[in-house]
């Protein structure tokens, strides 16, 4: 495959589960190399789109590349060449990390060093412990080093640190960017904008079943075309405005500081951050009231 | 790697797990021996009746390893997402359910050589009279109560409703099915029912195989009950498989 081409593809894909019509138009690329994170509330859509893009489910309608296979094929190649991170998996509870990894190994035609796996995993530690022994923590990772042993091209995360501390999130994130480090095609659905923000290339956020605004993160905020100013006023509150030119604010502001002989307190111009604007396009949805039944029901269910 | 190589890993994987658990794999082999011991207590010295539970715990044995330890084992794996995560790698499907098809035929086959070796040692009953019967019915057994194990665990809703699920009918069909007593001092009703039922002839067979020396020749029926069941609970097991939990669907 040309490094052109991209690791993904999807057009105008639609997932009907009876009357649910869970996914209903979403189009994509992935370049190769690309972080890319699927971003929406519960029920939008995030996991059965990625589900689909495994080969865990069949579409309704809709073209849908990976690494120039059709996922519903279920073809050995294609599995060979990607890893997944569902959002819950059980494991054996008697079985070694290494023995675990070790076994996976064998599933794959060109495999990643076992102790490197560890290392990169940061499970080199807890090689020998069994995994009833682990912390969730550390069985995500556990997860994540069975996703990386066959070496992929292209690895789905499916809410990776959903239930984290903050300190394992942390360590989950740095896996992900060693991965991206090693040149690795991610595919990432979460709820946490901070998730996002840090880790992807390019965001799509997703709302009932639609793709709402895809971009850059930084981009996203900066597609608004707006500006924040914020400023401590002479009473000693602070002031916030929105604006589209900043410059004739500012130097409204600081010529009438400068002429009180005062300085200017607090003051920061900001972008909206893609936090604004994921809550911009989610309040949006609560206002209009328009989540379905059955799409609430859905969410439920995948907690 | 082959197929067959992966499937073989898989097994060696499936029997350290298993004995991982300690516990677990003990009373596994204990219960049939533990009912053994009962029973011989029970009938004292009447060899008619040891005649009967030796090969009756044979069955039951293999009906523990298979149908019912499958059953219970496919429910936890897919409800924990194991088969979910293990349909996501390259291992063959085939080579996965096999190792752990294989994983529980071991535990049948030692079931049937501690049965044996206890039939020998401490019932009287002697070396069993026909290998080749003997061989053809754990065979047949394993293969027709392995499938409608995994049949089963279709229609187990969650794990922990797969012990109720299971004993509802391990318990009745070993009652019924001349494990404990000759079946033909049962009510002519419960006797039509245990005819129609896999468990009676594999103990038959086994009876023929380990006490009687009725050869194979002469329990051709119950061979072909067995295969009937089996081939209704290779094509059940197939068509109703799920590699995931009910409420990931």
């Amino acid at each position: 495959m040309s490094s052109s081409a991209p690791a993904i593809l999807v057009r105008d894909l639609h997932k009907r589960y009876g009357d649910h019509h869970a996914v209903r138009g979403i189009d994509f690329e992935v370049a190769p190399g690309e972080v890319f994170g699927l971003l929406g509330p519960n029920g939008a859509g995030k996991t059965t789109t990625v589900e689909i893009l495994e080969g865990y489910r069949t579409r309704t309608s809709g073209i849908v590349s990976v690494l120039g296979h059709d996922p519903q094929q279920r073809s050995h190649e294609l599995r060979a060449r990607m890893g997944i991170v569902l959002q819950s998996t059980g494991m054996y509870r008697h079985i070694a990390v290494r023995e675990a990894i070790a076994h996976w190994a064998r599933f794959y035609p060109r495999p990643r060093d076992v102790d490197e796996v560890l290392r990169l995993a940061g499970l080199t530690e807890k090689a020998d412990a069994y995994a009833r022994t682990l912390s969730g923590g550390q069985l995500r990772r556990l997860d994540f080093a069975l996703a990386l042993v066959g070496d992929p091209e292209l690895i789905f995360l499916d809410e990776p640190t959903t239930g984290f501390d903050p300190a394992a999130r942390r360590a989950a994130w740095d896996v992900v960017r060693s991965l991206q480090d090693l040149g690795k095609t991610v595919v990432l659905t979460t709820h946490y904008l901070d998730e996002a923000q840090a880790l992807c290339d390019r965001v799509a956020i997703v709302k009932e079943g639609r793709i709402v605004a895809e971009g850059p993160p930084a981009a996203l905020g900066a597609g608004s075309a707006r500006y924040r100013v914020t400023w401590r006023g002479e009473t000693g509150e602070l002031a916030t405005r929105e604006t589209e030119d900043p410059t004739a604010l500012l130097h409204q502001l600081t010529s009438a500081a400068l002429a009180r002989g005062e300085p200017l307190e607090d003051l920061s111009v900001t972008r909206p951050s893609l936090e604004d604007i994921y809550l911009e396009l989610t309040a949006e949805a609560v206002a209009e009231g328009s989540e379905t039944p059955a799409e609430a029901q859905e969410a439920t269910a995948r907690e | 790697m082959s197929e067959a190589t992966l499937a073989w890993h898989q097994y060696r994987l499936e029997r350290r797990m298993f004995w991982r658990n300690p516990s677990a794999a003990f009373f596994n082999f204990f219960l049939p021996l533990l009912f053994l011991a009962l029973f011989g207590a029970i009938f004292g010295g009447d060899q008619k009746n040891l005649d009967v539970i030796v090969p009756g715990i044979a069955g039951m044995s293999v009906m523990a390893t298979t149908f019912s330890a499958l059953a219970m084992n496919i429910t936890f794996l897919r409800e924990q997402g194991v088969l979910k995560r293990m349909r996501g790698t390259p291992l063959p499907s085939g080579a996965y359910l096999t190792g752990i098809a294989a994983s529980a035929v071991t535990n049948a086959a030692v079931q049937i050589a501690l049965v044996v070796l206890a039939g020998r040692l401490f019932f009287n009953i002697g070396w069993p009279k026909d290998w080749v019967e003997l061989v053809v019915f754990v065979v047949a057994g394993v293969v027709c109560l392995a499938s409608l194990g995994v049949a089963y665990s279709h229609v187990i809703p969650n794990f922990d409703a797969a012990p109720a699920y299971v004993n509802i009918v391990f318990l009745p069909v070993i009652f019924i099915s001349g494990v404990f007593y000759d079946v033909d001092n049962t009510p002519a009703f419960l006797r039509d029912i245990a005819q129609a039922l896999p468990l009676t002839h594999i103990i038959d067979g086994l009876s023929g195989a380990m006490v009687t020396g009725r050869g194979i020749e002469d329990n051709l029926s119950a061979l072909g009950v067995i295969a009937v069941w089996a081939v209704f609970g290779i094509v059940m097991a197939v068509r109703g498989f799920s590699w995931e939990s009910r409420r990931d669907r």
